[in-house]
C-alpha cells in the first residue's frame, strides 16, 4: 500500500509544485482551538500538517515555540491527547500527511511499542524526533519503520557528505533539512545556499527535501520552495496565533482565523514559486 | 536490580556511550558531528603523555593539588563513631572540585582550536572554574545560569563577572540549572561552529559524562595514596553529594572494584521526599534529557518536574547517567539529605572544624552525621568536602537572622 506521505509527494510532483508543510503545537492553546486549526490547515493549503508534542524541556527551539508548548502543558495536554487529536482529524481528512515532531522523553515513557501502536491507529504518517540521532536508531527509528510510519531524519549544515549516508539510512518519507545551525524560529535562511544544500542532499537520495527554520514570509517560502521539495513553516504560524490570545493566554474568535489566513497567505507563496519557474 | 552484576565497575561506558541502559547520544543532529569530533578528540589526548604532563603540571601549580587528607578530630569526637577524614577539595584554586574538570576540556578545547566556551552553572562554581581558566587562556566565556541561581549565588555571578565571563540570567522554566543547561545547548546549537561547550558534571551525551568523570577521578586517586600514607590501608566508606554527581564519581569511581569499601552518595530531597525535592534515584525513574537517559524527575507523561534544594549546585531533576547504573547494580548506595539537615550540618561544621562548607557538601555531611556513630572507631570514613561556603554565607545568614528575628 502506498503510504500517505508517499502519494502525497506523487500528486505534487504531477501538479509540478512544492510541498507547504505546516507545524503547529499540539493543544496551543487549548485542545479544542488546536483541534480547530489543525482542521483548517488543509483547506488553507497545507500539503502536509506536523503537530508539536508539546515538552518541558524543547532543547532545540526558541523562545515561541517553547512558549506555545508550555501554553498546550498548561491547558491539560499529554501525549495521550496529542493521538487524540489526530484522531479527531483522521474523521474528517483521509488525505493530509500528519507528522508528529517532538522530543523522545514523553514517547519513552509512553512505551515505544504502545505508541507505535496507538500512533498508527490514531493516522499518524510520521516521526521527527528531535533528540534521537542515527546513533540511537535502535531507539524508535527501526521499531517506527517496521510498524509503517516514516521516520524523518533532520539533516544540518553541519551534516557533511561523510555523515550524509548515516543519516539517510533509515529515513523515509522525507529529509528535513534544517537551513541554519540553530534553534526554531533563530534566523533567516538564506535561499542561495539552501539550494546548494538540497542539491548536496539530493545527490545523496531520491527522497524530497523539504527545508525548515528561518521561514516568515510568504517571500521566503517561496523563495525556498523554488530550491526545494517542500518549504516548513512553524515559529511565524505560532507567532501569529499567540498574537491572537487574549490577555491571559486564552483563545479568542479571532485565534484559528490568524493562523489559517497566514497559512493561506504562506500557501500562496510556496505555489508562486512553480509559477514563478515555468 | 535488573540489570547483571558486572566483572568490574570500571569498564563503562561501551563505546556508544552505554552504562548499562543508560548513557547514550540523545542530541540534535546539528551537534552529532561536534559529539563525535570531541569524542576522538579526547581520546587523542588521553592517549598523549604530553597532554597528562601538562595537565599535571596545571593541576600542581595552579588548581594547587594534591588537596590535602584531612582528620576532622573535632567533627570525630562530637560524632563517637567512625574516624573522619575530609578530602578538602574546596580549597582548589576557584573553591571547589569542579576546577579539575574544567581545566581538563579547555585543555581539549584549545587542541581542537576552539575559542569561543560556554557553560552552563547552578551554584556557580562551576562558571567560576570555567570563568578562570578562560582568562587564563584568553578565551571567550558565556555562563548561562537560572534567574532564581543569579539572585541566590550573587558572590559568584560578581566573580565570573570580574573574570572577564558574560553571565546570562535564563528566565525560562523554574529558572535553575535546568533551565541553564537548555539554554547552553540552544546556544550550541546556534554557534557549533566555534564554541566548545564546557559541561559541568557527569552528564549530556557521551563522551561527556565519561571525560569528565575520568577528569575528577584524581580526587579518589589522591585519596587511595593518602589515605595508604595517613592509615596505611583503604578507606571503610566514602560519602559525597549528588547533584549531577561529579564530584562523587570523582572520589567514587577509583574505589568502585574494591569491596571493602562502602560507597554512599547523598541526594538533595529538598522539602522532603513527598514535597518539592531534587532527589532523582530517591524520587524518579529512567528516562531521557539533556543527552543521556538516566534517572529524571518527571510527571506521568514524561514532562519533567521541577526541583528543589536550598543548594542551587544540587537543583537538578537528573544524575549523571554512571550513578544511575551503580545505583541499579547496586554497588552504591544512595540516600538523601532535606534542606533543614544541611542547613543543621553547615552550622555544626562551621563551629567544630572552623570550615564553612558549601550547602552541596553540606548534604553529604548531613548523612555523615546519621552514619558515624553507627560505625566503630576504627571505621575510616572519608567526605568529599567538594565546595567553600563563602558563596553561600550571605544566603544562609538571610534565613539564619530570618529565623532569630521571628523566634
Amino acid at each position: 500500500m502506498t503510504s500517505r506521505m508517499d502519494a502525497r509527494f506523487a500528486q505534487l510532483k504531477k501538479e509540478g509544485r512544492s510541498a507547504f508543510v505546516t507545524f503547529v503545537m499540539g493543544g496551543d492553546p487549548d485542545p479544542e482551538t488546536s483541534l480547530a486549526i489543525v482542521k483548517a490547515l488543509p483547506q488553507a493549503g497545507a500539503d502536509i500538517i506536523e503537530i508539536g508534542m508539546p515538552f518541558t524541556d524543547p532543547m532545540a527551539d526558541g523562545p515561541s515555540i517553547q512558549a506555545a508548548g508550555l501554553r498546550a502543558l498548561k491547558a491539560g495536554m499529554t501525549l495521550k491527547k496529542t493521538l487524540g487529536l489526530v484522531r479527531s482529524f483522521r474523521e474528517s481528512d483521509a488525505d493530509t500527511p500528519i507528522v508528529l515532531m517532538g522530543y523522545y522523553n514523553p514517547i519513552y515513557i509512553y512505551g515505544v511499542d504502545k505508541f507505535l501502536d496507538d500512533a498508527k491507529s490514531a493516522g499518524v504518517d510520521g516521526l521527527i524526533i528531535v533528540d534521537l540521532p542515527p546513533e540511537e536508531d535502535t531507539e524508535l527509528c527501526i521499531p517506527a519503520l517496521k510498524a509503517g510510519l516514516n521516520f524523518i531524519r533532520l539533516a544540518t549544515p553541519t551534516t557533511d557528505d561523510k555523515r550524509l549516508p548515516a543519516v539517510l539510512a533509515n529515513t523515509s518519507g522525507f529529509v528535513y533539512y534544517v537551513s541554519i545551525t540553530g534553534i526554531t524560529g533563530a534566523a533567516a535562511a538564506d535561499s542561495s545556499a539552501v539550494g546548494a544544500a538540497v542539491a548536496r542532499i539530493k545527490r545523496h537520495t531520491a527522497l524530497p527535501v523539504c527545508v525548515g527554520f528561518g521561514i516568515r514570509t510568504p517571500e521566503t517560502a517561496r523563495a525556498i520552495a523554488a530550491n526545494a521539495d517542500g518549504a516548513v513553516v512553524g515559529t511565524a504560524l505560532v507567532d501569529a496565533l499567540k498574537a491572537s490570545l487574549d490577555a491571559e493566554g486564552r483563545a479568542t474568535p479571532k485565534t484559528v482565523s490568524a493562523v489559517a489566513d497566514l497559512a493561506a497567505a504562506l500557501a500562496r507563496g510556496v505555489r508562486g514559486a512553480q509559477q514563478a519557474a515555468e | 536490580m535488573t540489570t547483571a552484576i558486572p566483572n568490574s565497575y570500571r569498564s563503562g561506558p561501551d563505546d556508544r556511550g552505554h552504562f548499562g541502559i543508560f548513557g547514550g547520544r540523545f542530541v540534535a543532529e546539528t551537534l552529532m558531528p561536534l559529539i563525535l569530533d570531541l569524542e576522538k578528540a579526547y581520546a587523542e589526548a588521553k592517549a598523549d603523555p604530553a597532554f597528562h604532563a601538562e595537565m599535571t603540571g596545571y593541576l600542581k601549580h595552579y588548581v594547587g593539588r594534591p588537596s590535602p587528607l584531612y582528620f576532622a578530630e573535632r567533627l570525630t569526637e562530637h560524632l563517637g563513631g567512625a574516624k573522619i577524614y575530609f578530602k578538602r577539595e574546596e580549597l582548589n584554586h576557584t573553591g571547589s572540585h569542579k576546577v579539575n574538570n574544567v581545566l581538563g576540556q579547555i585543555m581539549v578545547a584549545r587542541r581542537m582550536g576552539k575559542k569561543r566556551i560556554i557553560a552552563e552553572t547552578g551554584a556557580g562554581q562551576h562558571g567560576v572554574a570555567t570563568a578562570t581558566l578562560c582568562a587564563r587562556f584568553g578565551l571567550d566565556c558565556v555562563v548561562y545560569m537560572g534567574a532564581v541561581d543569579v539572585e541566590r549565588q550573587q558572590p559568584n555571578v560578581i566573580r565570573m563577572e570580574m573574570l572577564g565571563a558574560k553571565v546570562v540570567p535564563v528566565q525560562s522554566g523554574a529558572k535553575t540549572l535546568k533551565d541553564a543547561m537548555n539554554e547552553a545547548l540552544r546556544d550550541w546549537v546556534t554557534n557549533v561552529h566555534n564554541t566548545f561547550y564546557c559541561i559541568g558534571t557527569v552528564a549530556g551525551p557521551h563522551p561527556y559524562p565519561m571525560m569528565v568523570r575520568d577528569f575528577q577521578s584524581v580526587i579518589g586517586a589522591e585519596t587511595r595514596t593518602q589515605m595508604q600514607e595517613a592509615e596505611g590501608r583503604l578507606p571503610d566508606s566514602l560519602i559525597a553529594c549528588i547533584g549531577g554527581g561529579s564530584n562523587a564519581m570523582g572520589l567514587f569511581h577509583p574505589f568502585l572494584d574494591d569491596p571493602s569499601v562502602e560507597i554512599y552518595g547523598v541526594e538533595a530531597a529538598g522539602h522532603g521526599l513527598t514535597q518539592l525535592h531534587a532527589a532523582s534515584i530517591a524520587g524518579g525513574r529512567p528516562g531521557v534529557l539533556h543527552g543521556n537517559r538516566t534517572y529524571l524527575l518527571m510527571n506521568e507523561d514524561g514532562q519533567i518536574d521541577e526541583a528543589h534544594s536550598i543548594s542551587a549546585g544540587l537543583d537538578y531533576p537528573g544524575i549523571g547517567p554512571e550513578h544511575s547504573w551503580l545505583h541499579d547494580v547496586g554497588r552504591v548506595n544512595y540516600l538523601s539529605a532535606t534542606d533543614e539537615e544541611a542547613l543543621a550540618a553547615f552550622q555544626l561544621l562551621s563551629r567544630l572544624e572552623g570550615i564553612i562548607p558549601a550547602l552541596e557538601p553540606a548534604h553529604a555531611i548531613a548523612k555523615v552525621m546519621e552514619l558515624a556513630p553507627k560505625k566503630p572507631k576504627d571505621h575510616l570514613m572519608v567526605v568529599n568536602m567538594s565546595g567553600r561556603g563563602d558563596k553561600d554565607v550571605p544566603q544562609v545568614g538571610d534565613i539564619l537572622r530570618g529565623r532569630a528575628r521571628a523566634q
